[in-house]
């Protein structure tokens, strides 16, 4: 498949979720204090590449979209050969996935995350005019998490602000909420990228054998997130948050809110400031991003799975570059139908990004 | 509309329900501190029978953290699937937009008022005495 | 007033049979294992309780929405005995009510991953004296399970070595949060077992593995332990098919009970997505982990999916496979579903009927 769907639909498409690669520590020492530099240096903290996505696991770069140096999104020109280039969009937005976020020492956190967000600006933003970013949250204190936003938020090319699927506590938990009041007073939705701070094992039944079990654990870890912020009433106090599944998988979700939905009309007492059907609550506030779809060549059964969502509002465009999710040149999985395609690649980004209309 | 008697006064104490049937149709009747409640008696989600439900208390909340309890006892709870039915209203409160049971008028009545020839009776047949009052339901 | 008026003449009437894949026999107190007991291990019980894996003495961690661990509340005999522990009431309310033909035991029993192996052990053997004495011989409808002390591999073996040629046992039986994922080397020798004597491994929810319920951590509400079954079996699974349990046993047949199965389809499409890229990592898998899914694993009705729109539920099996569902009621829990109207009636007759009965009867040794 090589058509190229965005120029099929002549728009602009917003590519929703697109990885620059920290290239290593070094990278970073500029931007970090004396004090937290001479630590990273004394320390020998080498990288923070997650295990989420090791280098030269597949995944986590596609092989023709490498460089000589094995890795792939290294910098600004390079994403645009892709995203911009081939692929058309005239906006993406960039999710940076460095390990800030398994780091115990919430200090050294907080450093790591002031560091990429700087870096952010300074080689991505400020090179490239079509790029956006989200704003790298170091959960780990919620002070610290509040005051970056804070920080970061002046600059309006950040336009939501980035945790991972899997923390030390679920999402929903009130501790959070200062941070999500800071993320609705600057019209940052929550994003939420497949990922851990491995504070836990990955799935409830302890540590899989096998990577691909572990990458195919991270959408249970939207699950619980997702039913975690409805039932803890995260949308009843912030009416106006919208949260972005990045990369989550997207064809688990109605089967999951249906479950959800049915259990609640029976113990709606325990959470009773939930008072409409979470069906509706998760269509009015959740974006998912469409790779991976998670779903098979037959287009009529993709078509069948969109419609369970009973929305046209909530797929949102995305490449996942440099991750291996599709081959060819086509980001828009096969089976989608054209119907929905203008909305999923402007409309939809356009609603649930606010600062990309400013 | 026609009263049925479901049965007197005295027999049917505060904090006690009896299931009737009139016209086929199985009515549940609750007397909650005094006031007489009356349902269709099958839950429309799979046909649980309320009958056999708890009665609770309405849970309200504007906030997260935020409990709100009133109405003690006037929610029947269906013993299957914990839907609770407003006794005043019949709708479900998870969707009362969309989702409710018959609800049914009930009284309390004079043996006297009732007219000795055509007195319809729920449930076991008795004899209606002029000086008692006796609880009916309107079908 | 006939209030029990046998709905079973719904099902009589096309002359369909009736399986149910999930009863709850229950202990009227720990003391009904008594008999089935070593001193030894009576007095642990008494003097020290069960360990497992969770903080209280009594009661669970997230409280349920009903008492008696989430009973029907109309299902307690009138005696006080707890609910699911009255034969003649499940006979009356359930079996005879329905018209039940067959119905699998599943014994969520005390003791299931108990932190001490051997006590575990012990209970394990007493809870399947106590189905074949104080049920199936009164009640031959009553299927049993081989329950099995499945942290404690070799127990799990000799046990079912033990019951297995009583062929009233229908199946063996886990729970699905365990210790790790249950598609382990380590369990191997339990399915190595179930497979010699063509027994299908049942699964039913709960249990407590050790670890948070969640990856993020224990999250607040009942609501979302209910919803981390999901999770958690699709981790099941994911480790069956991904360890290559299916290679090693492809005779095996899995039974997912109480799961739900809204999960399963998308499971199936995620795992093969990942694998196209990364099969690397698991040779021994000779096919698309979609087809193990397919092949080897089997899901009960209860708690029925309710989409917004009916339809939805038939395109979930259609990915399934209509051969792959079968009928359970839980009874006596509170999220019991009515043989009648939990399958929507309007399905054809063949649908229907390998639903209530045919898949089961292929599926467990009855």
């Amino acid at each position: 498949m090589t058509t190229n769907t965005i120029q099929a639909v002549d728009c602009q498409a917003i590519d929703c979720d697109v990885h620059p690669t920290v290239p290593s520590m070094h990278t970073l020492l500029p931007y970090l204090d004396d004090f937290w530099r001479e630590m990273v240096i004394e320390r020998d903290i080498l990288s923070l590449d997650s295990i989420s996505y090791p280098p030269n696991v597949p995944i986590s770069a596609r092989p023709d979209f490498k460089t000589r140096s094995g890795r792939a999104g290294l910098d600004a020109p390079e994403v645009a050969t892709h995203v911009f280039d081939k692929w058309q969009s005239s906006i993406a937005i960039l999710n940076c996935l460095y390990g800030i976020q398994l780091v115990f020492n919430e200090d050294m956190a907080l450093a790591f995350a002031r560091a990429l967000n700087d870096w952010i600006v300074k080689e991505w933003l400020d090179r490239d005019p079509r790029l956006r970013a989200s704003i790298v949250v170091p959960l780990q204190n919620v002070e610290h998490a509040v005051d970056e936003i804070e920080r970061c938020a002046k600059d309006k090319r950040f336009v939501q602000i980035l945790v991972l699927c899997m923390g030390e506590t679920p999402l929903g938990r009130r501790q959070f909420w200062p941070v999500y009041a800071a993320a609705e007073r600057h019209g940052l939705p929550l994003g939420i990228h497949a990922g851990s701070a491995y504070r836990y094992p990955v799935t409830s039944l302890g540590w899989p054998s096998y990577y691909v079990e572990d990458y195919a654990a991270q959408s249970l870890g939207f699950q619980s997130q997702l039913a975690s912020l409805v039932c803890e009433g995260v949308y009843v106090k912030f009416p106006n948050l919208k949260t972005v599944l990045l990369e989550s998988g997207v064809t688990w979700l109605p089967g999951f809110v249906w479950r959800l939905s049915k259990f609640w009309r029976g113990v709606r007492a325990e959470i009773p400031w939930i008072d409409r059907s979470p069906n509706e609550i998760v269509r009015d506030h959740f974006r998912l991003t469409i790779q991976p779809l998670d779903a098979p060549d037959d287009p009529n059964i993709v078509a069948r799975v969109i419609e369970h969502f009973q929305s046209d509002d909530m797929l949102l465009y995305a490449s996942d570059y440099p991750h291996w999710q599709f081959d060819g040149e086509a980001p828009m999985p096969s089976g989608i139908p054209a119907r929905l395609h203008r909305k999923i690649l402007v409309d939809n980004p356009l609603a649930t990004y606010g600062r990309l209309g400013l | 509309m026609t009263k049925h008697i479901v049965a007197p006064l005295k027999e049917f104490p505060p904090d006690t329900r009896k299931l009737v049937e009139i016209n086929g149709r199985q009515i549940a009747v609750f007397n909650v501190k005094g006031e007489f409640h009356a349902l269709g008696n099958k839950c429309p989600h799979e046909s649980g029978l309320l009958i056999h439900g708890q009665l609770v208390g309405l849970v309200e909340s504007r906030m997260p953290g935020e409990y709100t309890y009133s109405r003690k006892g006037e929610m029947i709870k269906c013993p299957w699937h914990g839907w609770e039915f407003d006794l005043r209203t019949g709708r479900a409160q998870c969707d009362p937009a969309r989702i409710r049971v018959r609800r049914y008028e009930t009284a309390v009545v004079h043996g006297g008022d009732i007219d000795p020839d055509t007195p319809p009776k729920a449930a076991e047949v008795f004899a209606v005495r002029v000086e008692d009052d006796y609880v009916v339901v309107e079908v | 007033m006939n209030e029990t008026l046998p709905k079973a003449q719904f099902l009589q009437k096309s002359k369909l049979k009736l399986i149910d894949c999930d009863i709850h026999p229950r202990l009227r107190s720990i003391a009904d294992l008594k008999p089935y007991l070593s001193t030894r291990w009576w007095d642990t019980i008494q003097t020290y309780g069960l360990r497992k894996r969770h903080g209280f003495v009594k009661g669970h961690p997230y409280p349920k929405s009903q008492p008696g661990d989430g009973a029907r509340r109309d299902s307690w005999p009138e005696n006080g005995d707890p609910s699911g522990s009255s034969l003649p009431l499940m006979q009356q309310q359930h079996l005879d009510y329905y018209g039940v033909d067959i119905g699998v035991m599943n014994p969520l029993w005390p003791g299931s991953g108990d932190q001490n192996a051997d006590l575990s052990a012990a209970l394990a053997s007493a809870h399947n004296d106590w189905q074949l004495d104080l049920w199936h011989a009164k009640e031959p409808r009553l299927r049993p399970s081989i329950v099995v002390p499945y942290e404690n591999i070799e127990a799990s073996v000799a046990e079912i070595h033990k019951r297995a040629p009583n062929k009233s046992f229908c199946q063996v039986f886990l729970l699905s949060r365990t210790n790790e994922a249950l598609g382990r080397k380590k369990y191997w020798p339990i399915y190595e077992a179930a497979v010699q004597y063509n027994l299908p491994i049942g699964i039913h929810v709960f249990g407590f593995s050790g670890v948070p319920i969640s990856s993020s951590g224990w999250p607040s509400f009942y609501i979302e332990e209910m919803a981390e079954h999901g999770t958690a079996c699709s981790a099941l699974v994911t480790s069956m098919i991904m360890e290559g349990l299916f290679e090693r046993f492809p005779t095996l047949k899995i039974v997912m009970i109480e799961a739900g199965f809204g999960w399963i389809p998308s499971l199936g499409w995620r795992l093969d997505k990942s694998w196209k890229n990364m099969r690397g990592e698991v040779p021994h898998l000779k096919r698309a982990p979609s087809e193990y899914l397919k092949d080897h694993i089997y899901v009960t009705t209860q708690p029925i999916e309710e989409p917004e729109k009916p339809e939805h539920l038939i395109d979930l099996i259609d990915w399934i496979g209509w051969d792959k569902v079968m009928f359970a009621s839980d009874y006596a829990h509170w999220d019991f579903d009515d043989p009648i109207f939990s399958v929507p009636p309007n399905w054809s007759e063949e649908r229907r009927r390998k639903i209530y009965s045919e898949n089961a009867m292929s599926v467990f040794r009855f």
